[in-house]
């Protein structure tokens, strides 16, 4: 009975310094599991990829951090952060006040404009006047949810949340929506798809609510852990200067994502 | 090689009538001290924790509280109309139809409830446009709607595991109540209805308390399509406040209310109707 | 456009990639580790809540129906959401009240104790109809040759219940193996999870939760036949049940 407890408190207490050892040197980046095109998207071996993988590699190889990527639901990604799950955010997630109430955030990594598209030969303005009695579409916990209830829903429209970017493009394709707002850019790569192309077109950016739609995208991070973010700012600076976020980038977009 | 028959683990994974405690049994010496502290612990939880949230969704969530009980009720009574025709063919139908009741039996048995209805609602759904005679049908502005599918996958379910319930209570029936039947000169028919029917329902029904229970636990995953049930309300709390706990455990209450609730239901209705041990 | 085409492409479901049968194949193998190790888990606390629950004292009979009815009044989902963030943030918050540092609790990990929580109330109901299905005149036998209440256990109550349990825990194994697909809902990559980001990628919806649903009734039938053995042998010398 004695050795037994022995070997048990012994494989508990392997198991426990395993995990602080695995801890103190790990950073597990945490982002929504599910394909989010042209960011984060899974490819057919299991891996993950698009520019914000290509983004935080080169962020923590710059801090010198060993990275894990651990994908979590979307809708419990900020529990995820405060109950230690992950230990940053690289999700396309907006610096907004509201979530700064709750987590941190690191500098902005890039900052887009927020489009709203819709099925093609049904001409409307991405407006509320335009937008009024249509269903829209927006993924939940995002500044596109909020941004479409402020503007969109009490003005005559009806905002549907779903758990992901994905099943709301798809809803719009099933012609169950009649327009989805999100990210230009995320809705860009939507309608350069084989299905985008055929059903959905660009209606058109919304009108910029910066108290809202926050001031760009920037690195979630758990308050007080300042030494972590002061690293990573300067890893996101560094790798502005020295041209190495210019170069992954132009494999993705022809344009200057990080905005001015 | 079909799947043993649900009902003996019902009453392992289900809240059931017989679980009610009695008021006799209720209040021990110990009892009232494990209240005491129980009593202590949801006090505390209500100071301690942050609920000022609540107020503002309790529209919210009262409607919520309605769709899973609407949920709930239209599936369970839908399944049950088509698992009585499930049950009777697997006994008495010839065999094409009794290895096709049997096989979407064991089909529906087999697969997570969850991807039926994602493939239901994404896999099938997304079909349809495709279409133009369905879409300028008079059935499009339903089938742009989601509950529609949750009611399909949920109504799927319930058929699949009462019709196994169903085919164990037709065949149960003694073969002698039959044949007295036949041999007052009635029809077939006449017995199917008058004595066959109504003696399996009257078996199956102490099976329907545990399977409507169970149907019940079933119910949130319809938000996972869109539909607005209690649990996409407190989804919808997770989101907005950032917190975790409070909803949950508020979310966990209310179930445990609509459980409670159901079951002393059932305990009245099997008063009036004595099925145990028939 | 009825073209039937974009959900028939059979080259989507290759074992490499650009096929995505690797990812579903490993999806699975992820599924039947957390329903494995949540069904161990399950049988672990089953036993020991079964027993409590027969011959416990009663504040533990009271602690363990609590237990069994929360976990059977409350859906799966809510529970796996609950266990799943609350779970693991208590042991990190047990830990430093102590001043231990916090643990990494890994989501195969996580998964396998929602599971096995969840597995464990129904098992205790299972387990405990069963023992209550051995004849009071074996256990009694074996108490009056002086055997200690661990020994009776071992010797007596486990082995002779085992074939009235044995068909209430083979339904609990396939309730197992449908209930990991919840763990999508959290995000962690098994079958179902992986199915969608797999259908959400290609846009091939309907073939890729065809091809999920074929591969859990393959586990099922697949368990089924091996349930199938173990209850033959469990009932070796039994009369059989009308």
């Amino acid at each position: 009975m004695h050795k037994t407890l022995k070997v048990i408190a012994l494989a508990a207490a392997i198991g426990i310094s395993g995990g602080i050892a695995a801890q103190a040197e790990q950073i597990k980046v945490g982002f929504a599991a599910e394909p989010y095109p042209p960011f984060t998207s899974p490819d057919a071996s299991g891996n993950w990829e698009g520019w914000e993988v290509e983004f935080q590699k080169a962020i923590c190889a710059e801090a010198k951090l060993d990275c894990v990527i651990t994908p979590v639901a979307w809708d419990g990604i900020i529990p995820a952060l405060t109950s230690k799950k992950i230990d940053i955010i690289i999700g396309s997630m907006s610096i907004t006040e509201e979530r700064l109430k709750t987590i941190d955030f690191s500098d902005k990594y890039y900052n887009t404009p927020t489009g709203v598209i819709g099925p093609k030969g049904v001409a409307f303005e991405a407006t509320p006047e335009g937008l009024s009695g249509k269903t829209i579409g927006v993924q939940v916990s995002t500044v596109h949810q909020d941004y479409a209830n402020k503007y969109f829903g009490e003005n005559g429209a009806t905002v549907k949340e779903y758990q992901t970017q994905d099943e709301a493009n798809q809803d719009l394709a099933a012609g169950r929506l009649d327009a989805v707002q999100a990210d230009a850019i995320a809705l860009d790569a939507f309608l350069k798809s084989d299905q985008g192309k055929e059903c959905c077109e660009l209606k058109g950016n919304v009108k910029d609510d910066p108290a809202i739609l926050g001031a760009g995208v920037g690195i979630g991070i758990r308050k007080g852990e300042d030494e972590l973010k002061g690293k990573l700012n300067a890893a996101i600076k560094a790798i502005r200067e020295n041209g190495t976020y210019d170069t992954f980038s132009k494999a993705y977009f022809d344009f200057n994502i990080y905005g001015e | 090689m079909t799947i043993p028959p649900p009902d003996e683990t019902t009453h392992a994974m289900a809240f059931t009538p017989e679980d009610l405690p009695t008021a006799a049994s209720f209040f021990q010496p110990h009892r009232i001290l494990l209240m005491i502290i129980f009593a202590g612990i949801v006090l505390s939880a209500a100071w301690f924790m942050r609920w000022d949230w609540l107020p503002q969704y309790l529209p919210k969530l009262g409607w919520g509280i309605v769709v899973t009980l609407a949920m709930l009720f239209s599936t369970a009574f839908l399944g049950f109309l088509f698992a009585v025709p499930l049950g009777l063919v697997q006994v008495t139908g010839p065999w094409p139809l009794k290895l096709l009741a049997s096989g979407f039996c064991t089909v529906i048995r087999g697969t997570p409830l969850l991807l039926q209805l994602w493939l239901l609602y994404y896999g099938l759904g997304s079909l349809f446009p495709q279409f133009p005679e369905i879409r300028n049908s008079f059935l499009w502005p339903y089938l742009r709607e989601s509950w529609p599918y949750g009611v399909a996958a949920l109504t799927i379910s319930f058929a699949a595991y009462e019709g196994e319930v169903m085919r164990g209570a037709f065949a149960g029936v003694p073969a002698g109540e039959l044949e007295a039947g036949r041999a007052f000169g009635m029809s077939r028919w006449t017995v199917f209805r008058h004595i066959w029917l109504p003696r399996a329902i009257h078996r199956a029904l102490p099976t329907l308390n545990g399977e409507t229970v169970l149907q019940l636990k079933s119910t949130p995953l319809v938000a996972t399509i869109t539909v607005i049930d209690v649990y996409a309300v407190i989804s919808k709390v997770r989101q907005d406040t950032y917190l975790t706990y409070e909803p949950l455990l508020l979310l966990a209450l209310i179930y445990m209310c609509l459980t409670g609730i159901l079951v002393i239901l059932f305990r009245k209705l099997e008063n009036r109707i004595p099925t145990r041990g028939a | 456009m009825a073209d039937p085409a974009p959900f028939i492409n059979w080259s989507l479901l290759a074992l490499s990639p650009p096929g995505w049968g690797g990812v579903l194949l490993s999806g699975l193998f992820n599924s039947i580790q957390i329903a494995v190790g949540g069904y161990s888990l399950g049988l672990l606390l089953g036993v020991g809540g079964a027993f409590g629950k027969l011959y416990g004292g009663p504040i533990l009979k009271d602690l363990l129906e609590c237990y069994t009815t929360i976990v059977r009044a409350v859906p799966e989902l809510v529970l796996i959401l609950l266990l799943y963030y609350a779970g693991t943030d208590l042991i990190n918050q047990a830990l430093g009240l102590v001043g231990l540092p916090s643990v990494d609790i890994s989501g195969l990990a996580a998964g396998i104790f929602v599971i096995g929580v969840v597995q464990g109330a129904y098992s205790t109901e299972v387990l405990r109809g069963a023992i209550k299905a051995v004849p009071a005149g074996q256990i009694e036998a074996a108490r009056a040759f002086g055997m200690s209440p661990v020994k009776v256990m071992g010797r007596i109550t486990l082995p002779a219940m085992l074939p009235y349990a044995i068909p209430g825990l083979s339904n609990l194994w396939l309730i197992a193996t449908k209930d990991t697909a919840l763990l999508a809902v959290v995000g962690f990559s098994e079958l179902t999870l992986v199915t969608r980001q797999a259908a959400g990628s290609t846009k091939a919806y309907l073939l890729f939760f065809l091809a999920a649903g074929a591969l859990y009734l393959a586990l099922t039938l697949v368990s089924n036949v091996f349930i199938g053995i173990i209850e033959r042998r469990a009932r070796r010398g039994l009369v059989k049940a009308a």
